[in-house]
């Protein structure tokens, strides 16, 4: 189930929770924060989120990769405030009888998520300042 | 009637506070909720046109109508993932 979270993602609990006997692939993305961005040494990053119509906007991705792929299960979590370089900040999973379905079904989400959740994030650069990340305006 | 505005990222760095309230008359629309909103924070100007309302949590368009209470959230460029 779409969630978010201040605390380090435990991708071993969503793995385990996705495992099914009738799925023969299990698919797990981690989105990792990345220590530059565009040829700046970044030190720290902060997300933070419009959590009611982020949840939502995760639980419609869910279903709608559940409606537009042959897959048993697909579940995100993203992580709020602060992560340290290094860490996950998100995790799409998904289960499916067969890999491909799984992986397309990854992709899809993680690309809509970019797009779609009211989600914002600022890097701190190691050399002083900080910006936000340039975004996806969202259309209705 | 009033609103409550709440502003994400860019906009609450530049607004200087995470939400604010504002009184319109009965009968007013998201524009209107909007025309309120800037003339009280001039600084979010060069913002605007990258800025998404949402009324409840769901993107609203500027005809649609407000509800007394409504939250009305200004929502910059989205940078998830």
């Amino acid at each position: 189930m779409a969630a978010l979270t201040r605390d380090r993602i435990d991708h071993d609990a969503l793995l385990r929770e996705a495992g099914r006997n009738d799925c023969g692939a299990v698919v797990l993305f981690l989105g990792t924060t990345r220590d530059h961005h565009e040829g700046r040494s970044v030190a720290r990053l902060a997300y933070e989120a419009y959590e009611p119509m982020a949840r939502e906007a995760l639980a419609t991705l869910e279903r709608e990769a559940l409606r537009r792929y042959a897959i048993a299960s697909c579940t995100i979590v993203h992580r709020l405030g602060e992560v340290p370089i290094g860490e996950p900040s998100v995790a799409v999973v998904v289960a499916a009888a067969h890999r491909a379905a799984a992986y397309d079904a990854s992709r899809w989400a993680m690309d809509e998520l970019k797009r779609t959740v009211p989600i914002w994030k600022k890097e701190f650069f190691a050399g002083g300042g900080e910006d936000w990340v340039k975004g996806t305006k969202l259309e209705a | 009637m009033r609103f409550t505005v709440l502003f994400f990222a860019q906009a609450r760095e530049r607004a200087g506070r995470p939400h604010a309230i504002f009184e319109v008359p009965d009968g007013s629309r998201v524009s209107d909720a909007v025309a309120a909103i800037r003339s009280d924070y001039p600084q979010l100007d060069d913002l605007w046109p990258h800025l998404a309302v949402a009324v409840d949590g769901v993107l609203a368009p500027e005809n649609a109508a407000l509800r007394d209470g409504a939250e009305v959230a200004l929502l910059p460029p989205v940078s998830g993932g």
